[in-house]
């Protein structure tokens, strides 16, 4: 299976040729069934070759150079995949999951004019992100980064004659384009101390350097500004709630599932340097505490079906960076592929509801749809047990290791898992009172249009990913219930070079063991703030209607407005660049630049005009210019002596 | 006859060879009529000529009146070339003056 790996990133790749070139002339089902063949079968072969893999039995990775790519002097750059632990397990993620929705997306997008377009962008959305997470030096690995975020800014802005779709698209590039700055100069950095920009090499040159520790937080810092974009994390997370304006399978693939996980993806990949950098570390998970509770708290009140799920990512997100930045890789993780479960699986859902109200996003125009739609409410509704967290949905292993962890963590351990369960109370209080609204609470449906279930190409992907969602969270469990440690195993291989090297310069961060007890009582404690989320969501949605959804004032505006972030980041950053630019385009462009170089343009042309006279066309005039310049040549050889 | 030509500086006849070459110059420029012009021609190549024999006779060198011959040979040849040239003008255009020649115009 390993021999056919390259298959796995070359079939997306064709995928996307062909549906691309010839989205004129194919049927939509034959661009659809194609699309999603280009990510199934590299799924089975990735399943094949994880069979080779499983833990304990092969630890080395497996290197697959295709051919050389970038070769200067002794600098050598080439097309090459690193296949491990981590590199197989995203990249089951994404192809399992991205099949998935390639299907619901046969169903949602059917009678849509750019149907074939949409598939090729996904497929060539699947290959970059494949080159992004199964390449083997960071040169590659930039490119599946930026890949990613071309097929992003395409897929976003997939209805581009709506200016409101193309403008997110451009958001959500500049963005990202801030923080690819922070991957460049990272790579730059790792290229100068480490002489290589090969994963594995890198890893062997940096032990050998006793001085990298000093460096090390400056180059973690870089590659956690690039997560910061790509991952949504404060201060650039804007991009993704406007993200939303793409088609829902899209939110669901790449806003939810996999690509927003690259940033995390990066930290597990370079953890031989972040586990150098306890500074940078700390910073990370600050961050990503802040972050999961600042979008929980605006998730609460959205009023946008899908907005509400953009905030959960990003607040998911956030529990993931806290994760990495408590030097928990497995965690963070384990966190990433439930989260891919069981939000793809609500974004699925959400992008059900939408289609069987004809294009309603609006959760003040839904309600009572537990009945007509019973598979998209029943799945939806596990989905929302496994992201609040409750026993013993996926959701609640993950959450809860982050959380033991960030509470085990060093000296800020507690506050910042004070603000995890916060944010986790968030969380569960958002996501019910979208379940009450949308699915239990009064009928606020458009009467005259009839609900009605999605078609099974729609409904089967909800099925698998709830089943997922269910049960992925056994893959590692804490330690008073059956204490599985099957991803610590896996991931072990991976890791264990850079644990090394930490203990070696004393930057690994000190995890107190904790008693059972404690143990016991945190995540009896997480499951508590869950329900009591469950239990006021309930009273103020589903037992009083609530006009919450109507009346803002005070604290609550400044929430449903998200705290005005985008307001304030129009005035700082978006208002005096465009002052300038107009200022540059209009004055400096057009009064100064422009007319110097038309003016030497147009001189030539007041020249030109003047000599053609000279022309006329008459011999005896050609005759004295022949005089004439015999003459000058004449005076001037005579005079030279002179 | 031999001393006579001997007595005569040759400063002389440069000056009646710029003298006649100014003229063929002169012919040229300021003439309209295709036949004069190119006897005109004909009277710059003679007073080239005529520089040429007298500078081969001052000097006592052979190779200047060797030139001449070759220049006659040449400006016969280009005679008969510009006499056909004039003849298929005067067909084509029904005159001889040159300022009804302006195809050459850009």
């Amino acid at each position: 299976m390993l021999d056919l790996f390259p298959l796995v990133v070359l079939l997306p790749l064709l995928g996307f040729l062909h549906n691309g070139l010839l989205k004129d002339r194919i049927p939509h089902r034959f661009a659809g069934a194609i699309g999603t063949l280009a990510v199934f079968i590299p799924f089975l072969i990735t399943l094949g070759a994880f069979n080779e893999f499983r833990p304990m039995e092969r630890t080395a990775p497996h290197l697959v150079p295709v051919f050389d790519w970038i070769v200067v002097g002794n600098f050598k750059s080439s097309f090459g995949y690193q296949i491990d632990q981590l590199s197989l397990y995203m990249t089951l993620i994404i192809t399992g999951i991205g099949s998935l929705i390639h299907l619901y997306s046969m169903g949602y997008m059917k009678g849509n004019a750019g149907y074939n377009r949409f598939f090729a962008y996904l497929n060539l959305f699947i290959f970059c992100m494949l080159n992004l997470v199964l390449s083997d030096n960071l040169v590659l690995t930039f490119l599946g980064w930026e890949g990613v975020g071309l097929s992003s800014y395409l897929l976003i802005g997939f209805d581009y004659d709506k200016s409101s779709a193309a403008e997110a698209g451009m958001k959500a590039y500049i963005l990202n384009r801030i923080g690819d700055v922070g991957f460049i100069l990272g790579t730059g950095f790792l290229f100068w101390l480490g002489g290589s920009l090969q994963y594995l090499q890198l890893q062997t040159n940096l032990s050998e350097m006793s001085e990298f520790a000093n460096y090390a937080n400056i180059v973690a810092l870089f590659f956690f500004i690039a997560a910061m974009g790509k991952s949504a994390q404060i201060p650039l997370y804007v991009w993704l709630p406007d993200a939303m304006a793409g088609p829902t399978p899209v939110s669901a693939l790449i806003h939810a599932a996999t690509m927003v996980t690259a940033g995390i993806f990066l930290i597990a990949r370079l953890n031989f340097v972040f586990l150098l950098a306890p500074e940078t570390s700390l910073f990370i998970a600050i961050i990503g505490a802040v972050t999961a509770l600042f979008a929980a708290t605006i998730g609460t009140l959205q009023n946008d079906i899908k907005k509400i799920l953009a905030y959960s990512t990003v607040s998911q997100l956030g529990f993931m960076f806290l994760a990495m930045g408590s030097m928990s890789y497995v965690a963070g993780l384990f966190h990433l592929m439930t989260h891919a479960f069981f939000k793809a699986l609500l974004f699925l859902g959400a992008g059900s509801v939408i289609h069987a109200l004809h294009h309603e996003q609006n959760i003040k125009h839904m309600g009572r749809l537990f009945g007509k739609i019973k598979v998209t409410s029943f799945t939806f509704l596990l989905g929302t047990l496994a992201i609040a967290g409750f026993f013993p949905f996926s959701g609640f292993f993950s959450k809860d290791l982050i959380l033991e962890k960030t509470y085990t963590y060093g000296a800020f351990g507690s506050i910042l898992w004070t603000m995890g369960i916060v944010a986790a109370f968030f969380t569960s209080f958002y996501m019910f009172r979208l379940v009450f609204v949308v699915f239990f609470g009064k009928d606020n449906t458009d009467s005259h249009h009839k609900v009605h279930e999605s078609p099974w190409t729609m409904t089967l992907p909800l099925v698998l990913l709830a089943t997922g969602a269910v049960v992925a969270g056994f893959l590692q469990t804490p330690h008073f219930f059956l204490h599985i440690d099957a991803l610590e195993r896996f991931f072990a291989p991976v890791l264990s070079k850079g644990y090394e090297l930490a203990s070696l310069h004393g930057t690994l961060a000190e995890h107190k063991s904790l008693v059972h007890d404690v143990e016991l009582s945190l995540a009896g404690f997480s499951v508590g703030i869950a329900t009591i989320g469950l239990i006021l969501a309930y009273f103020l949605y589903q037992r009083k209607q609530s006009p919450i959804l109507e009346e803002h004032t005070g604290f609550r505006k400044i929430l449903f407005h998200k705290y005005y972030i985008d307001e304030i980041y129009d005035f700082l950053f978006v208002r005096p660049f465009l002052f300038l630019s107009k200022g540059v385009a209009f004055f400096f462009d057009t009064k100064i630049l422009d007319r110097f170089f038309l003016g030497i343009g147009g001189s030539f042309g007041v020249i030109a005009n003047g000599l053609r006279r000279l022309q006329s066309g008459f011999i005896g005039d050609y005759a004295l210019y022949v005089v004439i310049g015999t003459f000058c040549i004449l005076v001037y050889l005579l005079t030279r002596g002179v | 006859m031999n001393q006579f030509i001997n007595d005569i500086p040759v400063s002389y006849i440069l000056g009646l060879a710029g003298i006649l070459f100014s003229i063929g110059v002169l012919g040229i420029l300021i003439r309209r009529n295709i036949v004069i012009i190119f006897m005109s021609v004909e009277l710059i190549l003679n007073s080239v000529n005529l520089v040429f024999v007298t500078f081969s006779k001052a000097l006592s060198h052979i190779s200047g009146e060797t030139i001449v011959f070759f220049v006659m040979a040449i400006a016969a040849a280009e005679a008969a070339v510009g006499l056909a040239l004039v003849i298929a003008i005067f067909r084509h255009k029904k005159s001889t003056n040159v300022d009804e020649l302006q195809s050459m115009r850009w």
